[in-house]
């Protein structure tokens, strides 16, 4: 097992350095620069901007800017932003908490959701509640984010005046007060990408379920005279969230990673937002660092996912 | 130059105390200069400038409650010399403080100097070669430390070091300032310079603390804690900063204007997009103020039925325009496109030139597209209204543009488009991608359709058609399409700067890696004379006519059709009694406002 590990690991090294290479160079052949804004500015002329370019290193070659990256990181210096002239990982650290707290409310909501509706509709394929709860999980993961949080935004804030749809990070109360607004202004952004998620996850739940509620050692424990309840609970359920948990697992970088669409709509200042506005700027050490940090996460988890499977079904030996 | 004379006489006799302020300023106006430019005038000529009357009615400080800003690009750093954009020089000016700023009238108004310049207070140098600032006394940084000579003269050193990297660079470098004792400097210039009233001037030159910058110059300036910390000496200190989200503020009870300011607290959000920002400002009022609302009138008209908030506007300089390539965009010579060997197919044709303009219709781009915020022109220099032309007009006509074409020979063929010797009447119209900009390609390639002229659309996104990038062709400077709309903010109350891009000297090409200004790569002798001969002339009136010689030359060469004359478009709670200069970042006089019971 931990021999498995090592190897993972060690095959994680040039995986990840192809993945930071390929970012580097993409970022490096995407067009624009980062004071681009400058250029209208008839206050600055074109040499103040040449020479601002010069001193950040973009004018190097490529695959000196690389080496400069790569060294620096491996040195654990992730980068100094030029838009904010702040080291990348303050800027990041500044941020994290709020992504944690919005996406990963937004995560837990969605299992809340999908696996008691999930299971229960596969205890009953094709009642009533399993057509509701099908048809609603399709229109769910139809509607993308950035509609349904503009509706969210016209119903609750600009008709019903219930919500604030600006997110503030410097609430101006204390005790109950703050968790109050704290919980009122995140309700909104939660709902849009918590409901998004549940919506496919519920139907994730749902077949896995109905893939092992069909075997034959289930029929054997209803023979037994087991209750349906300890059925589903003990038995069915057990197996069928194997792959549910992967499924978390993979999911859990997205944490991370923020949410570009509901962050920009809701004006959370988390790491979805921080990575669009620094793309648009061509902010390119933030950028990097964000998606390599990103991509070091997806491959973390992937292995922890395979560890994890490995350990729930015994059936699965991992060498 | 009878005008001339007949202002002198005014002038002398504003000064002799025969004719006062008011009549003047209302003669100017009834000449066609407005109010700015006549108090600039006055100053010039001799006359101490009077600061336009303070609105301002709080009689105690503090009070006001918390101030909301919401600003849709956060501001992302707080030094204003590293300011890459507007939104930075807004958010430095929360907490540092220039010499003096325009006020909403145009006018020069004292922040951290004692008083305007002038010829009268001993300010400005007669022949235009420098100006002595007096500073204020008793100002004090947020820390307690007390704001001297010092400090302006450290920022002069700061900027003007090429290791700092200050995006302030250039208005510093060609001048000399020196303290002539604690409370008083002196700029010199090397070179007559008729507009002073750049440096230490406005957001984009407010001061930073020398004993907080001075170990921190050069090539160590981006270790500066207080690069994300401003102590500055404004009406605000700061609390807390997070780049491109928040930045707060709390009063300064050691504030050097009386009764000032009014809000306890101050806040600036950042992020989201302008539509939004106005909901948030004018719907449902979560934010007192919202930033550069360019948003299509229609959307504002129905957010401010019933709403909370209002549109509000503050008229400056900037043109929306359409610019002609006169090179070949399509002929590549030594690796270079729309190169200074080539001539425009079309172009050269200065009747094909006529026949655009008459196409463009700019009373439907005011009232379909910008509303409130436009006012049509046929001007490319929109401001001051001293230096705006009254020599020049536009016409809206597919008729005349017809009879235009079809006169020198452009024929209409089988498919309906015009040629003449084998050249098709085909023109690439590029811009950046923005709602109001390709709407306005829509309408100006209906009228040409109409008129036999095939147009192809293009729209290149903002931050490439902007960038500086050699490499890439789809930039402004490149200029590789036959047409091109965008516009370039003036950020000062003179034309010098927006004038001299266009000078010969200027073109942009692959030689100066397009590096030059000129993008249209238009040349003309008399252009160039007209603009050499204004920045050495010290008379003002001779100054202005220079620049309105220079803005008709381009009229009569159709170089720009300037499509709308923009104002600047913000976005202010009911009760929020705003200052805004069309000339000024939006919290220049952050000072000033307040909020009505």
């Amino acid at each position: 097992m931990s021999q498995y590990i090592l190897r993972r690991l060690l095959i994680a090294i040039p995986s990840l350095l192809g993945i930071s290479l390929i970012l580097f160079i993409v970022l490096a052949l995407a067009p624009g620069d980062p004071f681009s804004e400058l250029a209208t500015n008839p206050n600055v002329p074109p040499e103040v901007r040449e020479a601002l370019r010069a001193k950040f290193g973009l004018d190097d070659p490529i695959y000196l800017r690389y080496v400069h990256w790569l060294v620096a990181m491996v040195h654990g210096d992730w980068g100094f932003s030029f838009v904010s002239r702040m080291n990348v990982d303050t800027l990041i650290l500044q941020r994290l908490s709020t992504t944690l707290y919005v996406i990963g409310s937004a995560q837990l909501l969605a299992l809340m959701i999908a696996i008691p509706v999930g299971v229960y509709a596969a205890t009953r394929p094709y009642s009533i509640f399993d057509q509701v709860a099908n048809t609603l999980a399709f229109i769910g993961f139809s509607l993308p984010t950035f509609f349904t949080g503009i509706l969210f935004i016209l119903i609750f804030s600009v008709k019903l005046d219930w919500l604030p749809f600006v997110y503030s990070t410097d609430i101006k109360a204390t005790g109950i007060h703050w968790i109050g607004e704290q919980i009122r202004q995140t309700i909104m952004p939660v709902m849009v990408l918590g409901l998004f998620q549940a919506a496919s996850m519920t139907r994730f739940v749902r077949s896995a379920m109905l893939d092992v509620i069909r075997l034959d050692y289930v029929t054997t424990a209803r023979a037994k005279g087991i209750g349906q309840r300890r059925v589903i609970i003990k038995h069915v359920m057990r197996n069928a969230m194997i792959p549910v948990v992967t499924l978390i697992a993979l999911q859990v970088p997205a944490v991370f990673g923020g949410a570009i669409v509901t962050e920009q709509i809701f004006r959370i200042p988390g790491i979805g937002s921080l990575l669009i506005s620094s793309i648009l700027a061509n902010d390119t050490p933030v950028v990097m660092a964000v998606t390599f940090v990103f991509a070091c996460l997806v491959v973390l988890f992937n292995l922890i996912a395979d560890v994890l499977y490995g350990w729930l079904d015994p059936r699965i030996s991992l060498r | 130059m009878k005008l001339g004379t007949e202002l002198r006489t005014m002038i002398d006799g504003v000064k002799d105390g025969r004719m006062d302020r008011r009549g003047f300023i209302q003669r100017m106006i009834a000449l066609g200069l407005t109010a700015p430019m006549a108090t600039q005038l006055l100053a010039i000529g001799g006359v101490a400038m009077a600061e336009s009357p303070s609105a301002y009615k709080p009689t105690k400080r503090g009070g006001g409650g918390a101030l909301k800003l919401l600003w849709w690009q956060g501001p992302t750093l707080l030094n204003p010399h590293f300011a890459t954009g507007t939104k930075d020089q807004d958010g430095s000016r929360l907490f540092y403080e220039p010499l003096a700023c325009w006020d909403a009238n145009g006018n020069l108004s004292p922040v951290l100097a004692a008083e305007i310049p002038s010829i009268e207070n001993g300010g400005l140098a007669a022949d235009a070669k420098s100006v002595t600032w007096k500073l204020k006394p008793g100002v004090k940084w947020h820390d307690g430390k007390p704001f001297t000579a010092d400090d302006v003269v450290f920022n002069w050193e700061y900027a003007k070091d090429p290791a700092t990297a200050t995006v302030t660079l250039a208005t510093y470098r060609d001048l000399i300032v020196e303290k002539i004792d604690d409370l008083t400097v002196k700029i010199s210039f090397k070179n007559p310079t008729p507009f002073w009233a750049d440096a230490f001037v406005g957001a984009p030159n407010a001061i930073i603390p020398k004993h907080l910058f001075q170990d921190y110059t050069g090539d160590k300036s981006r270790d500066a804690p207080t690069n994300l910390k401003p102590v500055g000496t404004s009406a605000y200190k700061f609390v807390e900063f997070k780049p491109g989200d928040l930045i707060r503020g709390e009063i300064n009870l050691d504030y050097h204007m009386p009764n000032r300011p009014h809000f306890d607290t101050i806040e600036m959000k950042g992020g989201g997009d302008a539509v939004s920002a106005a909901r948030a400002v004018i719907q449902t009022g979560e934010y007192d103020f919202g930033w550069n609302i360019q948003v299509e009138d229609e959307i504002l008209l129905r957010l401010e039925k019933g709403g909370k908030g209002k549109a509000s506007y503050a008229v400056g300089g900037d043109t929306e325009f359409i610019a002609l390539n006169f090179t070949d965009p399509n002929t590549e010579v030594d690796g270079e496109r729309s190169s200074m060997k080539t001539k425009h197919p079309l172009f050269s044709d200065p009747a094909v030139r006529k026949a655009l303009s008459l196409l463009v219709d700019r009373d439907a781009i005011k009232n379909v597209i910008y509303g409130r915020a436009g006012r049509t022109t046929a001007n490319y220099l929109n401001g001051p209204e001293k230096f705006v032309s009254k020599n020049t007009t536009w016409e809206f006509s597919v008729e005349k543009a017809a009879k235009l074409l079809d006169d020198a020979g452009w024929k209409p063929g089988a498919d309906g488009i015009r040629a003449k010797d084998g050249k098709r009447m085909k023109i690439l119209f590029q811009t950046a991608i923005n709602g109001p900009r390709q709407k306005t390609q829509a309408i100006v390639k209906q009228a040409c359709q109409k008129a036999g002229i095939e147009v192809e659309l293009k729209s290149v996104v903002a931050s490439i058609f902007f960038s500086s990038d050699v490499g890439n062709p789809d930039t402004y400077p490149h200029f590789y399409a036959d047409i091109q709309m965008f516009q370039i903010p003036m950020s000062q109350p003179d034309p010098a700067q927006h004038m001299r891009r266009y000078h010969s000297s200027n073109v942009a090409t692959k030689a100066n890696k397009w590096q030059g200004q000129n993008f249209p790569r238009w040349v003309n002798k008399d252009y160039d004379a007209a603009i050499d001969a204004a920045e050495g002339e010290i008379d003002p009136i001779k100054r202005a006519a220079f620049y309105i010689k220079a803005n008709d030359l381009m009229w009569q060469d159709t170089v720009f059709i300037p499509a709308m004359h923009r104002l600047k478009v913000e976005a202010a709670s009911n009760t929020l009694r705003p200052v805004l200069s069309g000339w000024a970042n939006e919290t220049d006089n952050l000072h000033e406002w307040y909020r009505e019971a």
